[in-house]
């Protein structure tokens, strides 16, 4: 008899979701579905505005990471009118999004995802977050909350948070780094290094005690995706777009991210407003691939700077070619961490981030142009169509969290096929299944789009066209 | 001239003969919100936030377009008033599509500023949601009609100051709108000077400088002074 299980909501991921189980006539689980139940049309919405504006729209998309949102808008704002930033705008933008990876995998790390694994799968859900955190072990909770604050602090000396303006604008920026800001960044550096440094240790001794997690917690070959420089060296804010298998080879190197429709598909599934994208020439479903901190690690040569590559090294000792385990998410997000610090500081140097060539001027150049950047959960697109004046007539965005949902679909199958059992739907599967979901850190409130005007609640149907058991855990 | 004598908020106020109820007010220090007046062009009395109290007067009286009267007893801030402004302003919010987290005029805008300071801390009517559409065909300024409040500063001051007659009004009501010319796009107008006194002169984010990005609208309304001044007095001083 098939039976489904649904685990509703899935806590301390921001934002509402609900996971289906399937399981075959003997009890066991033959495929699962992640789904995502907040719709928001946003694409809708912007339609009729001027693209000058979407930088500061598309930053309220979502509240996790609009930082992401503003860079990739900006960027299809210097496509639509044809123009390349000055140098130190692009750097600007470089140092925000360097902040943003910074406060968002600090989040995921310290405050998501590290009370399960320190506290344990089973301890109490009372405890097993980050109070129990601060309660078994204050000053690492600290200090992660410290290293958020930092990657926040880069963010709003350069964004001036407080009335959200969109400082990131088509054509560049809209102010320097200040001497003051330069130098608050400068003397916070040292104790960010540290947290990350210890956060480091932490993990060592977690993937000792932790093998059999990162045997089962999504390990499974699909493509890999992200944006490279030419050499091949991690990239977060430029450069292009690449391919790579699970075997490490490289499939397609150097797209131009302007022409991500002719490699990029997205099928909609049927039980889901969420458009999962899948890399066209292999088809789907064979064409899944997973972006995100993983993803960035498996498909770049080096991180470009000298202690995170010393880290990539060992990083990529864990596969063979690629890195196949999204438990080694929490991994690559620390490395990340690492290499963001490393750039932070070179920066920091640069006398160019006070220049005041900011900006460049120009009208609409392009009746169409697609922005992308690497948001801390995977590659952003922004594509928009514009008429003459610049009135928006079509906007399609593709964020992380969609393009990671198949993969999340996988993970959490693979970890159910090793805690469901017949009927028993045990509180350590549901632990489980919550912390695969969680390695990929999703972003929910702003992976659903506009396509269609469906009711939010989807249902999904037994192969035998019967829903026959629901368990929902508040 | 003659000088009447009247009371403001119960200052004895000597005023000149055929000057405003606002205008008193305002050489007295006594401030009364407004959102139509402009300085340098004529009054019309169309938005009446600066609504005061004259004792024997039932109705109340917009200041920029009243005139002072000998023995006038005149309040400007009295409970009732405060309520009825508050409610026209959230007549003015309902009535088109203000976001003012995503507007150009974001932290610089007349309507909002007045909506604070008057203590407007939500809209009590439901908010019409019109379909008003943006107009950027001209090769340097947009006209959003989504933020339009009908105050006709643009149209004044085009009239008025620049002398060109391409803004104006159409329809009635509600469905009143700013147009240029023969109601086409403002592109194909042939009477635009492209002097952007109409952008300088817009409380709000209706009207804004082509690729202005969130909260980055600051109408600069020192030249219209600078320009009125000038031609009113003969002097070619900045505005400090
Ligand atoms: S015009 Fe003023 S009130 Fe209207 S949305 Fe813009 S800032 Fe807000
Ligand atoms: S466009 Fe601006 S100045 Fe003109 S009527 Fe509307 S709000 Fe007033
Ligand atoms: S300012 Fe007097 S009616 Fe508008």
């Amino acid at each position: 008899m098939s039976k489904r299980i649904i685990i509703d909501p899935v806590t301390r991921i921001e934002g509402h979701a609900k996971i289906s189980i399937f399981l075959d006539d003997d009890g066991n689980v033959s495929d699962a579905e992640f789904h995502v139940v907040e719709f928001r049309g946003f694409e809708k919405f912007c339609e009729g505005r001027p693209y000058t504006e979407m930088p500061g729209i598309t930053q309220r998309i979502c509240g996790i990471c609009p930082v992401s949102h503003t860079l990739a808008s900006a960027k299809a704002g210097d496509a639509l009118m044809a123009v390349n930033i000055p140098s130190a705008a692009d750097k600007l933008r470089r140092l925000l999004n360097l902040g943003q990876i910074i406060q968002s995998h600090a989040l995921s790390f310290f405050h998501l995802s590290a009370p399960d694994f320190l506290l344990g799968w089973d301890s109490a859900p009372a405890q097993r977050n980050v109070f129990g955190l601060i309660a078994s072990n204050k000053e690492l909770a600290r200090a992660g909350i410290r290293l958020r604050q930092f990657g926040q602090e880069i963010i709003e000396i350069l964004g001036d948070k407080k009335i959200h303006p969109a400082w990131a604008v088509p054509g560049g920026v809209r102010s320097a780094l200040s001497a003051a800001g330069r130098a608050k960044i400068r003397a916070w550096l040292p104790e960010a290094y540290a947290t990350t440094r210890t956060a480091f240790d932490l993990w060592k001794q977690t993937m000792e005690t932790h093998q059999r997690e990162m045997q089962i917690f999504g390990n499974f070959p699909s493509l890999f995706m992200g944006l490279v420089a030419a050499d091949g060296t991690w990239e977060h804010h430029g450069g292009r777009l690449r391919f790579s298998d699970s075997s490490g080879s490289i499939i397609a190197d150097q797209l131009d991210p302007q022409d991500y429709l002719e490699y990029i598909g997205e099928s909609v599934q049927g039980s889901s407003y969420l458009k999962s994208p899948y890399y066209k020439p292999l088809g789907f479903p064979a064409g899944i691939y997973r972006v995100g901190p993983l993803a960035r690690l498996n498909i770049c040569q080096q991180m470009g700077v000298p202690q995170a590559d010393a880290e990539l090294k060992k990083f990529k000792k864990f596969g063979h070619g690629a890195v196949t385990s999204s438990f080694l998410y929490h991994y690559a997000r620390l490395i990340e961490i690492l290499a963001c610090l490393e750039y932070v500081e070179r920066y920091l140097d640069d006398p160019e981030l006070s220049s005041d060539d900011l900006r460049a001027d120009a009208g609409i150049n392009n009746l169409r142009g697609v922005g992308v950047s690497e948001a801390p959960r995977g590659t952003l697109f922004h594509d928009y169509t514009v008429d003459r004046t610049g009135l928006l007539q079509k906007v399609n965005l593709i964020v992380a969290t969609g393009q990671n949902n198949l993969a999340m679909n996988q993970t959490v199958a693979q970890i159910a096929r090793h805690y469901v059992r017949g009927h028993a739907i045990p509180e350590s599967m549901l632990n489980r299944v919550e912390h695969g979901i969680r390695c990929y850190d999703p972003c929910l409130s702003c992976s659903t789009h506009a396509v269609g005007q469906m009711p939010l609640r989807v249902q999904i149907i037994a192969p035998d066209g019967t829903v026959l058991n629901e368990v929902a855990r508040g | 001239m003659a000088a009447k004598t009247l009371t403001i908020d119960g200052k004895l106020i000597s005023a000149e003969e055929g000057a405003t109820v606002l205008q008193t007010a305002t050489e007295a220090g006594i401030k009364i919100p407004t959102l139509c007046h402009l300085a340098g062009v004529y009054d019309v009395g169309a938005c009446r936030l600066c609504i005061v109290e004259i004792t024997g007067v039932a109705k109340l009286l917009p200041a920029c377009t009243t005139k002072v009267a000998e023995g006038m007893e005149i309040q400007t801030n009295s409970e009732r008033l405060r309520k009825y402004r508050r409610l026209i302003l959230e007549l003015l919010f309902a009535e088109r599509n203000h976001v003012c987290a995503v507007c150009v005029s974001n932290g610089h805008c007349e309507l909002q500023t007045l909506a604070y300071s008057q203590g407007m801390e939500h809209v009590r009517y439901d908010y019409t949601f019109p379909k008003w559409g943006v107009d950027t065909t001209h090769r340097l300024f947009g006209m959003d009609h989504n933020r339009c409040v009908l105050c006709t500063r643009c149209v004044r001051v085009c009239w008025h100051i620049e002398g060109a007659g391409t803004k104006n009004v159409a329809g009635r009501g509600g469905k009143s709108k700013i147009i240029t010319d023969l109601n086409q796009a403002w592109g194909d107008s042939v009477s635009c000077t492209e002097c952007g006194k109409c952008v300088m002169a817009c409380p709000t984010g209706a009207l804004f400088q082509k690729g202005s990005t969130v909260g980055e609208m600051e109408h600069d309304r020192d030249k219209l002074e600078f320009i009125t001044t000038a031609r009113e007095k003969k002097q070619w001083v900045a505005a400090d």
